[in-house]
């Protein structure tokens, strides 16, 4: 098997949803510019470039028609470069990422490029809804319910109550604030600019900082309503008749952020870096996506952590740093709780739930976070991982390299 | 002279066809192989009528067309047809619907009568639909509450017709409606007096209209959208959710009806039509469909016209009737004979008493007349007949008397022999009673041959059901007039002889008592109560048993063994109820404090019952809990039938379900033994004896019908 090597990871700042900075901001421009700063700060020859693989989780529309390939020719790149979109929900960008990676160590290609785009103002969630919630015999069989519901389940089953996830929230929140006032992203972060090269967003604009659990307290559980009037109460219990009740916990303050983004992370052999001149930071030491119970949903970090981990030879304590998509604050607490991992090691410059989480592009946006500070920090192995719609699992662990 | 035809053809001079369905020797208009034949025989007719301008469909009944004829309806109940066999018979009225709707004459329905199921689909496939606006009259498509779909193009037409959203309550929940809110909904197009009715569907037919549906028409979309509407799917989204926590899985019906409007409100009709049949024969192969139709339809409605009751009597409508004791039931059962037409004496200790059965009736009247299913007039003309008293010698004239007091062998003894001085020969006594032996109590009567319980349900107005029980004296004409009072009222009896609990009371109590000994057992309280609900009964077994009262139940029990002694039958939920009572004072409901805490915010599970009954390591399934909830039920329902205290497999069912709303997917207990087989159920019941106890043994009935492979029903 060929090594494959992360070579640079880029992302633009996050825009809100409303009266958000890149409200004004067409999707496949978020591509193309990531793809531009992924060819101008290195230099590179993009003919070299075997594969973009982008992912997207509502490819219709300004984001439909493979927006990778679109997004690699508005960017100019070499017209030889082919591209790809690839939907595992809110895992895409990682899940692209290792799709990247993978043809590179499976020595069918040298260098590649993943990464994702999402618009959550323009092209909104559940915009490309599928049979799994609506068509009533697979809604039935596989006893659907939206994410906000399997979130409360998460937390109802694992005993977190709804301090412990306004708690997490707060230190998301400061976290993030810590991080970009210390300019840990700076690495990383690419500002969206406009045609005439005004620049239109440079930070994460969703944060807020300040927050503290007292005034998230005061929010009002979003998934009550529709769990006790739609039934969808009804249907988690059916699945966990041992619970007598959801206790429903999240809210907008304790879940990710609806916003805009995209990421691009260049990767590729250690032959084909050097052909390029370029220095490998870190190696993709193996990834793995899992399938699990599909109503309780948002379970799957921890067992897909546990399959790449085994499957390198690792155990979650050889870990240094991890990054698990704040998806919902239970999310982070029940992958701590099964893997026994410390939260001083978890989301440490904070994360979706005080930054957002632009579907498609996530999860390279948070492999890239890792790799930053694993370099400040000079630790060796980190995992990123996320949960997915429809229970699943991605996960992805790298080494970083000395050059 | 020729036999009188189904459909009469009559062509007037301005060219409107006038289809008039009266079918010979019937008392109402049904689809069935010759109706749909002759049917058929009418479009050729009118196809091959150049001088036919418009077409008017009517009934010369008092009814429209309620439904399918009952051999169908036999048929739809015999286990073992294939796929193949009724794919391709089940579209035979359909594509006579798709003819009419085509034939290039345009069709008012003008609508005389009720309208049910396959009538209401005739009704659809017309042009127009006018209805007479007369409260008697009922339109809608009931299929779903036997476990069916409205096949004959109903699932496609009525949201074509008012919209997605306005169809899935009619469809989902198959309510029967008046032509006022049938006209609300769009499911009709005018509501007319009744003389006016045919006036009415000429002058449509004058205005020269199109012979064609809307969604035969280029570009056309239905009233908000087809399902390219992202807000329909999102409503499937929901209507689905809603459904699956309603039903568990239990009932298909309402999957199917939900993917009928989903799948195809996205194509032309006659595709739509296509993926309407796939839908329809899959509900006919599911045994939920047979044994619903079997038990709701077949059976009830032999319940209903009495197939129980013996033939030499006259029928008697009774005219006047007692009611001993004025509390819930006593006022619910002079309510109910009030509404029926029938003079109600209502006596107790004192005047204050008596007139609560006026109060329970004024509140019933006031709450009818809110929701306009009432009015003052009808109000008035009940309380009219409600007549409150402590004088015995009112009872004078009465056809029918129900005893309805305290269960204390003492009191009932007393106003048995107060209302016995009064009574004539013929006048029958009936006693409420749910728990003392009919026999014991005819003992202190002077009239043991007109002595007979009759067992009415909570609240009485709503159960349908009466369990008519039959004492070592009670004669045939005793019970004959007894059913005739039943019928009178509009509910439906079951005939059941007397034993300690009779059928009702001893089959339901070992449900709530599995649940107390899951707990015993150490299975975790939410899991015991979401498993019931799984199971398919109306509530959760510790809720159900706060409901009817730990107090009352564990003093029941120890009445049961004062009086019987060591011959009392060993009940197992005794030490959870002992407990929960006497040492720990959690009475129930009613105080508030049962195996759940109640408060204003509602009810919770009380959490101390881990610490007095410790979750055991391993937990079983939700699945294994429901088995034991049915399984337990079943087996007593059986030995029922095996001791003789209730000989009528219909009667078993229909009680079952009627009367403590034992699943209704299963069909019911005899039900259930028929779709699993008796075999299969017999290696259930002795797997789970030798796990759980004799509760479960199997009985001798169902180790002959396992070793002869029989089935209570008949298989063909």
């Amino acid at each position: 098997m060929t090594e494959c090597y992360i070579y640079d990871a880029v992302r633009t700042p996050r825009g809100k949803k409303r009266n958000g900075a890149l409200n004004t901001v067409r999707p496949v421009w978020l591509g193309r510019t990531v793809l531009a700063a992924l060819r101008d700060r290195n230099d590179l020859d993009t003919s070299l470039v075997d594969d973009v693989v982008f992912g997207c989780v509502e490819p219709v529309k300004e984001q439909g028609g493979n927006i990778a390939r679109i997004a690699a020719l508005y960017a100019d790149y070499a017209q030889t470069v082919p591209g790809v979109q690839v939907n595992r929900f809110c895992a895409s960008g990682l899940v692209a990422t290792n799709m990247a990676a993978a043809a590179v160590m499976s020595g069918q290609a040298d260098m590649t490029i993943g990464g994702g785009v999402e618009s959550m103002s323009r092209v909104p969630m559940g915009s490309s809804r599928g049979p799994w919630a609506t068509d009533p015999q697979v809604a039935t069989h596989t006893r659907f319910v939206p994410q906000g519901i399997s979130a409360d389940l998460v937390a109802t089953l694992y005993g977190f109550s709804r301090q412990d996830c306004d708690a997490l929230a707060a230190r998301s929140q400061a976290r993030a604030a810590a991080a970009w006032a210390d300019r840990r992203f700076d690495r990383s972060i690419v500002p969206v600019s406009d045609e005439n090269g005004l620049a239109i967003l440079r930070t994460d604009e969703h944060m807020r900082p300040g927050t503290t659990a007292e005034s998230l307290g005061k929010l009002r559980a979003s998934f009550a309503k529709m769990g006790a009037e739609y039934g969808f109460d009804d249907v988690a219990l059916q699945r966990y008749p041992e619970l007598e009740r959801i206790n429903h916990v999240h809210h907008a303050g304790n879940s990710s952020g609806i916003v805009d983004g995209a990421a691009a992370i260049l990767v590729g052999s250690r032959e084909a870096g050097e052909r390029a001149g370029l220095k490998p930071r870190a190696r993709i030491r193996g990834f793995a996506d899992i399938g699990s119970e599909p109503t309780i949903m948002l379970t799957g970090p921890a067992d897909a952590s546990a399959k790449a981990l085994k499957r390198a030879g690792l155990q979650a304590s050889d870990i240094d740093l991890w990054e698990v998509n704040e998806a919902f604050s239970a999310v982070v607490l029940r992958f701590a709780q099964a893997l026994s991992v410390s939260h001083d090691i978890i989301n440490v410059n904070g994360g979706a739930i005080a930054m957002g989480h632009p579907l498609g592009a996530t999860g390279a946006i948070i492999l890239g976070t890792l790799l930053d500070e694993m370099e400040r920090r000079d630790l060796t192995l980190g995992c990123a991982t996320l949960c997915v719609g429809a229970g699943m699992g991605t996960a992805t662990i790298i080494e970083r390299v000395d050059a | 002279m020729s036999a009188p035809e189904i459909f009469s053809y009559d062509r007037d001079e301005s060219g409107i066809v006038t289809l008039t369905m009266d079918m010979p020797g019937r008392s109402q208009n049904v689809w069935g192989q010759a109706s749909i034949d002759a049917f058929s025989a009418v479009l050729d007719r009118l196809a091959g009528d150049d001088a036919a301008t418009g077409v008017i469909v009517t009934s010369g009944k008092k009814d429209f067309l309620a439904g399918a004829d009952l051999q169908a309806i036999r048929q739809m109940t015999i286990p073992g047809r294939s796929a193949e066999e009724l794919a391709a018979t089940s579209d035979a009225l359909g594509a006579q619907l798709r003819r009419l709707e085509t034939c290039g004459k345009p069709v008012v329905a003008a609508i005389n009568g009720t309208a049910l199921g396959g009538g209401f689909e005739l009704c659809l496939a017309c042009h127009r639909r006018i209805v007479v606006d007369s409260p008697r009259i009922q339109l809608g498509l009931p299929e779903s509450g036997l476990g069916l779909l409205p096949g004959a193009g109903g699932t496609q037409r009525l949201p074509r017709l008012i919209g997605i959203r306005n169809s899935l309550m009619p469809l989902m929940e198959g309510k029967r409606l008046r032509p006022g809110k049938a006209l609300k909904l769009g499911m009709v197009d005018e509501a007319v007096p009744a003389d006016q009715l045919l006036d009415a569907a000429r002058a449509w037919l004058a205005t020269e209209p199109p012979a064609t549906q809307p969604w035969d028409n280029k570009g056309f979309e239905p009233p908000g959208g087809d399902m390219s509407n992202p807000q329909n799917n999102s409503m499937m989204m929901v209507s689905a959710a809603m459904y699956t926590a309603r039903t568990f899985g239990n009932y298909p019906a309402g999957a199917a009806i939900l993917s009928c409007v989903s799948e195809g409100l996205r194509l032309p009709l006659d595709q739509a039509l296509l993926v309407e049949q796939r839908y329809f024969v899959k509900l006919l192969l599911d045994p939920v469909a047979r044994n619903m139709v079997r038990t709701l339809f077949l059976s009830m409605q032999e319940a209903n016209k009495l197939a129980r009751r013996p033939e030499g009597p006259a029928r008697k409508a009774p005219k006047k009737i007692g009611v001993l004791g004025a509390g819930l039931m006593g006022a619910g059962i002079a309510y109910v004979a009030a509404k029926s037409g029938i003079e109600v004496v209502i006596i107790d200790r004192d005047e204050e008493q008596a007139a609560k059965a006026a109060a329970y009736a004024t509140a019933r009247e006031d709450k009818g007349i809110a929701r306009r299913r009432s009015t003052p007039e009808k109000k008035a003309a009940i309380l009219g007949r409600i007549h409150p008293t402590t004088d015995y010698s009112k009872l004078e004239g009465c056809d029918v008397v129900v005893e309805a007091v305290f269960e204390d062998r003492d009191v009932k003894a007393a106003v048995t022999k107060a209302a016995d001085a009064v009574l004539g020969d013929d006048a029958v006594f009936g006693s409420n009673t749910s728990t003392l032996p009919i026999t014991g109590l005819a003992e202190a009567s002077s009239r043991p041959a007109r002595f007979i319980g009759l067992h009415f349900f909570s609240p009485v107005e709503r159960m349908p059901l009466v369990e008519v029980i039959t004492g070592a004296q009670t004669d045939d004409a005793t019970l004959a007039w007894a059913l005739d009072f039943v019928q009178a009222l509009g509910k439906t009896p079951i005939v059941v002889r007397d034993a300690r609990g009779f059928y009702t009371s001893r089959v339901f109590g070992t449900y709530v008592t599995e649940g107390m000994v899951m707990l015993e057992e150490g299975i975790t309280p939410a899991l015991i109560e979401n498993a019931g609900k799984r199971s398919g009964m109306p509530m959760p077994p510790l809720s159900l048993a706060d409901q009817v009262g730990l107090t009352l139940m564990a003093q029941v029990g120890r009445q049961t063994r004062a009086d019987l002694g060591d011959a009392a039958p060993a009940n197992p939920s005794t030490p959870v109820l002992e407990k929960m009572v006497f040492a720990l004072d959690r009475g129930g409901a009613r105080g508030g404090r049962g195996f759940y805490d109640y408060s204003e915010q509602g009810k919770q599970l009380w959490p101390g019952l881990g610490e007095h009954w410790p979750r055991a390591a391993a937990q079983p399934s939700a699945e294994a809990l429901v088995e034991r909830f049915l399984l337990v039920q079943v087996l007593e329902a059986i030995r029922c039938v095996e001791e003789g205290v209730i000989s009528d497999a219909g009667d078993v069912d229909v009680g079952a379900i009627l009367g403590w709303g034992f699943a209704a997917y299963t069909g019911g207990p005899l039900s259930y033994v028929d779709t699993h087989g008796a075999a299969q159920v017999l290696a259930r019941a002795e797997a789970l004896t030798a796990e759980l106890g004799d509760r479960f043994a199997p009985p001798a009935l169902l180790r002959e019908m396992a070793a002869a492979g029989s089935t209570f029903y008949p298989t063909e």
